[in-house]
């Protein structure tokens, strides 16, 4: 006696009903929805900052005047710098082995004599430039300084400076150029990559583990039922932290949104699932929580945090890490999320990612939906 | 010590039980190794760039072939049209469009003086930052050399003369590729020890473990020695592959770098530990190994630096063990440091592996569920 089964909305929302009670029993589940995003969102909106500020210069004058008195000044006036003397330059390029500062600015002996007989007299700049970013930043901290200082000097002397071309700079979208204007916007997608991932891999992997997922398959649920029933309650948690995030975003942080909030969150729910099937699918694969945990810690957060644009550029990566870039779901998360809060709806740059999400729900989809049916069978 | 032995042995086929945990732990991270190391950088290279040019003469036409000559830019397009522009950088097409009025070389012939202006799309502020930089070099030149040219020659009487120590041509992988090797090594470390615990508990396996004539300190031992062999294992294959590899210099003493790397294993498979102590269930564990792995990340200094912090995140950063290492690892590889001038990470990390793992050899009797 074959008859087909139809979806029933009573057996869903019973399976729904028995998903809520296991999130609520386990609170790690609505740790992970609220208190990562919270913690996360605070560590980058006050803590991670890519500016450069107080940069440990030491300076090492030789032969103190007016004139080195006078470019002195100029970088402890500075807020970019936090100046320490040094009476000779062994001392300071021993303080810069040991790190306690991060550059040297030396003028020798002879600076002032010679700038006065109108010879050239060098500034001696060394870095550490280990960390070459921050070294690029402060090289051009230093170069700002000594134009504004040199500017000022010839000015003095009734000479104006021989640079004939100047720049004006307009920059769109953050004027201050601050990072964390960028930065929490991208957190934002990483939270949602490791909330959703977290929350079904490790969910569905354990009713596989204890056998209840084959009890579930005994029941006439049909297997849309069952995804549906999986996704539903995650969904509403990830999307209630999301909310929560922005939240934090705009009023704790100041980042203005300035897209449509419609527009945020039908990208948002659209990512939520993409995220949430990722989760299932490693469920699907490993069936245990050991290794559906193993491979959650490895695929989710690294991947997300480094290949998605959100810290490092992804024009500038080679041509095959930009091609791998694209499997990564956060990636189109990222330029959807830093265009809709700093620059608006931009609809080539949202309907482009949006597309490529909706792609990989309907590919992910298929192939969760396929994996389960093989179960069924 | 037999027993303790014997404990690593079955902690070992519990790992390698399932071959799909044995692919997890060897092949993931040494791929990500590959990608990340080319992906992750700061440097730019051809940033696409347009030029609005309302200028005729010839000192434009200079100033743009040294952008066209230039590896960090690339033109993509010539622009006739203010109304050009917003569409160009709203939709991500070029990152900057440089503009040069149309008496830019009539000014620069009379009057010496001239400007031109650049419009950035400052949505990544870091990028906008270091392509304002490059633009800003090329127009130091082309100033330099028009001045040389029209007499005004040596006026620049003060230079700077920029040195820079131990990344001379300042290349961002050879900072960021020694920070994955911390980052790898900690996932890695994380992943074997964060669940052993906890799923023990949860199939209730532990509890025969406890009954057992071993004491918890032989227990402690055997779990943590999976963590520390295949965190030692998985580093020296990440250092090989990133002195081989990526040709990074490995300039300082080895033997200050393994003693690093061994305290910094120690601690990740104690804190991994403690994690799995405190959580009931392995989603619990997992949930706790990411409370813990992201904020370590972001801490560490491994992308943003601790310098840049407020005061107060600058002293939770000292709970971070990963903080410790990268130090260690970018001063051995860099910076040719050797024991001495290590010193003070040495010590935290020997005190969080310490604590972390009495405490989780506490947990085992104590935690109550």
């Amino acid at each position: 006696m074959t008859h087909k089964q139809y979806p029933s909305l009573m057996r869903l929302s019973g399976l729904i009903r028995k998903e809520m009670w296991q999130i609520f029993r386990d609170p790690s589940s609505i740790g992970i929805a609220f208190l990562m995003p919270l913690l996360l969102l605070l560590l980058f909106g006050y803590g991670v900052s890519l500016d450069a500020k107080d940069i440990k210069l030491g300076i090492v004058i030789e032969n103190p005047d007016l004139t080195t008195q006078s470019l002195a000044g100029s970088f402890e006036r500075s807020d970019y710098f936090k100046p320490f003397p040094f009476s000779s330059i062994q001392e300071a390029q021993q303080a810069l082995r040991e790190r306690r500062i991060t550059s040297i600015l030396w003028l020798r002996n002879n600076f002032s004599e010679q700038l006065l007989s109108g010879q050239q007299a060098p500034i001696s700049v060394i870095i550490n430039a280990v960390d070459s970013n921050q070294a690029n930043i402060t090289k051009g901290y230093i170069q700002g300084v000594w134009l504004a200082w040199l500017t000022e000097y010839s000015a003095v002397q009734g000479k104006s400076l021989p640079l004939p071309v100047t720049l004006e700079q307009r920059v769109w979208f953050n004027p201050a150029l601050s990072s964390r204007m960028f930065l929490v916007p991208g957190i934002i997608a990483i939270i949602m990559t490791l909330i959703g991932s977290l929350l079904t891999a490790m969910v569905v992997a354990r009713e596989w583990e204890r056998g209840t997922m084959e009890a579930l398959m005994a029941t006439p649920l049909h297997i849309g039922e069952m995804l549906l029933g999986k996704l539903v309650p995650y969904f509403i948690l990830g999307m209630g932290g999301m909310l929560f995030s922005v939240a934090v975003a705009v009023w704790q942080f100041n980042v203005p949104l300035l897209g449509s909030l419609w527009i945020l969150i039908i990208s948002s729910a659209l990512f939520m699932l993409v995220a949430l099937l990722i989760g299932l699918l490693i469920s699907i694969l490993s069936k245990n929580q050991f290794v559906a945990g193993q491979i959650a810690i490895l695929v989710t957060f690294l991947p997300a945090f480094i290949l998605s644009g959100f810290l490092f550029d992804i024009n500038s990566m080679p041509i095959a890490i930009q091609f791998i870039t694209h499997i990564v779901p956060a990636r189109y998360f990222v330029a959807i999320l830093q265009t809709l809060f700093l620059a608006g709806d931009v609809w080539p740059v949202i309907l482009s990612n949006l597309a490529a999400l909706l792609i990989m729900f309907l590919f992910l989809f298929a192939i969760v939906w396929r994996k389960s049916y093989k179960r069924l069978d | 010590m037999r027993n303790i032995l014997a404990l690593a042995i079955k902690e070992f086929l519990a790992l390698f039980r399932d071959k799909r945990s044995l692919l997890v732990i060897i092949g993931p991270p040494i791929m990500q190794l590959v990608i990340f190391g080319f992906a992750a950088t700061y440097d730019l290279n051809h940033v696409p760039i347009a030029i609005y040019n309302q200028d005729e003469g010839e000192y434009s036409r200079d100033f743009i072939s040294q952008i066209a000559g230039s590896e960090n830019f690339t033109i993509i397009k010539s622009i006739d049209h203010d109304s050009e522009i917003p569409p160009l950088i709203n939709n991500r097409k070029a990152l900057l469009v440089v503009t040069i009025g149309p008496n830019f070389s009539a000014d620069l012939h009379r009057h010496h003086h001239a400007s031109i202006q650049a419009i950035l799309d400052g949505r990544n502020s870091n990028t906008a930052m270091i392509a304002m930089n490059y633009l800003r070099t090329i127009l130091f030149e082309f100033n330099q050399t028009w001045a040389q040219k029209h007499g005004l020659g040596s006026a620049l009487t003060v230079q700077l003369k920029m040195r820079s120590w131990y990344n001379e041509n300042l290349r961002s992988q050879w900072f960021i590729i020694p920070g994955i090797v911390g980052l790898l090594t900690l996932v890695v470390t994380l992943i074997v020890t964060s669940l052993s615990v906890a799923r023990e508990r949860e199939e209730g396996t532990f509890d025969q473990l406890l009954v057992t004539p071993m004491r918890p300190i032989e227990i402690l031992l055997g779990k943590a020695i999976p963590g520390v062999v295949i965190g030692l294992f998985e580093a020296s294959f990440i250092i090989v592959v990133a002195v081989t590899l990526f040709d990074i210099p490995l300039r300082g003493n080895i033997g200050a770098l393994y003693l690093g790397l061994v305290l910094f294993i120690l601690s990740a498979t104690g804190l991994g530990l403690m994690i799995s102590s405190i959580a009931v269930t392995q989603q619990q564990a997992v949930m706790g190994a990411f409370l813990f792995l992201v904020p370590a990340v972001i801490l560490s200094g491994f992308s943003t630096p601790i310098a840049n912090m407020p005061e107060a995140l600058q002293w939770l950063t000292l709970l971070d063990p990963l903080r410790y290492f990268l130090t260690i690892v970018r001063g051995v590889f860099l910076e040719g440091d050797s024991y001495a001038l290590l010193l003070n990470q040495y010590w935290p990390m020997a005190i969080i592996s310490f604590i972390s793992l009495a405490f989780a050899g506490w947990l085992f009797r104590h935690r109550m569920y």
